[in-house]
């Protein structure tokens, strides 16, 4: 399976790249061995997340995987970051070929770790 | 948009001299060369020409030419044929191969391994070279057969198959070469080199792909892989794939007297591009020594970034390369070839690109070709939490 047109968009012309200077939330997954490198960063006010950026060390599908998350994200809720699963974002992205799933895997996985650490952090319950 | 193709070692175009020459096989000589009728006969004439074609082109008889479905097949055949034959030398169940073997011998070496065969895989250095010493070491009087490539498809890095064959020879051992990506862009005698067995491909040198040969040494058997049929000398049963046999072995006439040009002018391209890319694009590295290659290779890591982004956005920018990353493989290991040249180190291989060059390509192209890879690069950058710790750690 090729990559569809939407994830070629997104590899093309990732949305959201690069750092917060002074973000409230930083995550990272993955490891340079496997391939992939995901690093979130998150500017949260009250419960929303104000502004999000990415920074992917991967494959065409781990950046746009990326690129996508931060777009269904960017100004929702905390909670609702945590309910984005990594096959909803797939899905927007038109699918993925079945080998790369776990890269798309990552990319929710940086953001749903940056959400609970900052929640913890802030005595925010997720649910 | 003109496409730049910079795959040559993946695969080759088919020459305009080879798709004329298979055309009357596509019209009228249509005939089974099995057949005792005139259609038969005159295929069978022709294709016995092509075989003496192949044969002169590596300094071997024309009846020790059994042709097959490419490098694949034969090389699957070498390793299976003498798993069934080994029985008559008895107690040889150790076979060695490099460490940088193709998937095709790599993978089934590994699976005999698991089927009570032993297997030694003889490491590499950073520059790609074969550790003699450790190849010697590793021969017991149980090693039967000895297997390593004369080119490496990723690095094109040469490997000195006439003295391992001499090793081999004076211990009664077996020795084998995959040469598919040595015949027909460098001189190859299998009589000088003494090998056993010969692997060949033909759409690495402008035939189409599906037909390759194998080199079976007299006196050596082996048993085919595909069997009920007398054809190739009950060697390899089934209807001969006339043209193909037609096509490798005009193409490989014709590309063994081009390999002095060919070595000049290609070389000088793939060796201006390498010049350029090592100089031009900071943190990039050559995977494979300088000097003990051919010259149609050229396969560069660039630090921070994964090479399927690059290979992705270089296609996109007309612009057709490899890599050895997992990403782009269908698996999720990276290249074991650049693994065993880079102490395992992972994102070596994961960021690495090959670039190979051939009888199309042109000087003029390679520096769109930097340019692109400059700016591709430095673009994946911008975004590589990798080059931002890089960064932050010399303190920018």
């Amino acid at each position: 399976m090729d990559y569809t047109e939407k994830v070629m968009d997104h590899f093309m012309n990732p949305r959201n790249v690069g750092k917060i200077e002074n973000a409230d939330a930083i995550a990272e997954v993955g490891n340079a061995s496997c391939g992939d490198v995901i690093k979130m960063y998150l500017k949260i006010q009250g419960e929303t997340i104000e502004d999000i950026k990415f920074q992917t060390f991967g494959c065409g599908a781990a950046i746009a995987v990326s690129s996508q998350t931060t777009e269904m994200v960017k100004g929702k809720t905390l909670r609702e970051a945590l309910d984005l699963t990594r096959d909803q974002v797939a899905e927007e992205l038109g699918g993925l070929p079945p080998i790369k799933m776990h890269c798309s895997n990552l990319a929710a996985d940086a953001l749903h770790q940056a959400v609970k650490t900052y929640m913890k952090d802030h005595g925010i319950a997720e649910r | 948009m003109e496409r730049i193709y910079l795959d040559y070692n993946a695969t080759t175009p088919v020459r305009a001299e080879v798709r004329d020459a298979v055309l009357p096989f596509l019209n009228d000589l249509f005939g089974n060369p099995s057949s005792r009728h005139l259609e038969g006969r005159q295929v069978k004439t022709k294709i016995e020409a092509a075989r003496a074609q192949v044969a002169t082109a590596i300094g071997a008889e024309p009846e020790r030419i059994v042709f097959n479905a490419g490098a694949t097949e034969g090389n699957v055949t070498i390793l299976r044929g003498y798993q069934v034959n080994y029985k008559e030398k008895k107690g040889r169940d150790h076979i060695i191969i490099s460490a940088v073997e193709h998937p095709c011998i790599y993978d089934t070496a590994k699976k005999m391994a698991g089927e009570g065969y032993a297997v030694t895989f003889v490491p590499v250095d950073g520059e790609g070279n074969i550790d003699l010493d450790g190849l010697k070491k590793a021969i017991t009087e149980r090693t039967g057969l000895i297997s390593v490539m004369a080119v490496n498809n990723e690095t094109g890095v040469i490997y000195p198959v006439k003295e391992i064959a001499k090793i081999a020879r004076e211990k009664g051992i077996l020795f084998h070469t995959d040469a598919a990506q040595a015949i027909g862009k460098m001189p190859f005698d299998v009589k000088d080199i003494d090998a056993d067995f010969v692997t060949m491909s033909a759409h690495k040198f402008y035939a189409p792909k599906g037909i390759g040969a194998l080199y079976i040494k007299k006196g050596k058997r082996l048993d085919p892989l595909l069997t009920g049929g007398h054809q190739e000398a009950n060697r390899r049963a089934g209807t001969e794939n006339v043209v193909g046999m037609i096509a490798m072995g005009r193409a490989l006439e014709l590309a063994t007297g081009e390999l002095a040009t060919d070595r000049e002018r290609i070389g000088k391209i793939r060796d201006e591009f390498e010049r350029r890319i090592l100089a031009e694009v900071p943190h990039s590295r050559r995977n494979g020594g300088a000097d003990n290659r051919l010259y149609t290779t050229s396969n560069i890591s660039f630090r921070f970034v994964e090479g399927e982004a690059v290979q992705l956005k270089l296609d996109h920018f007309g612009i057709a390369v490899s890599t050895g990353s997992a990403c782009s493989s269908g698996t999720l290991d990276p290249s074991h070839v650049v693994m065993a040249m880079c102490n395992g180190d992972e994102e070596t291989a994961h960021s690495s690109i090959r670039f190979s060059f051939g009888k199309y390509s042109k000087m003029e192209e390679i520096g769109y070709v930097v340019d692109r890879v400059k700016e591709v690069v430095a673009q994946l950058r911008s975004f590589s939490p990798l080059y931002d710790k890089f960064l932050s750690s010399q303190g920018k």
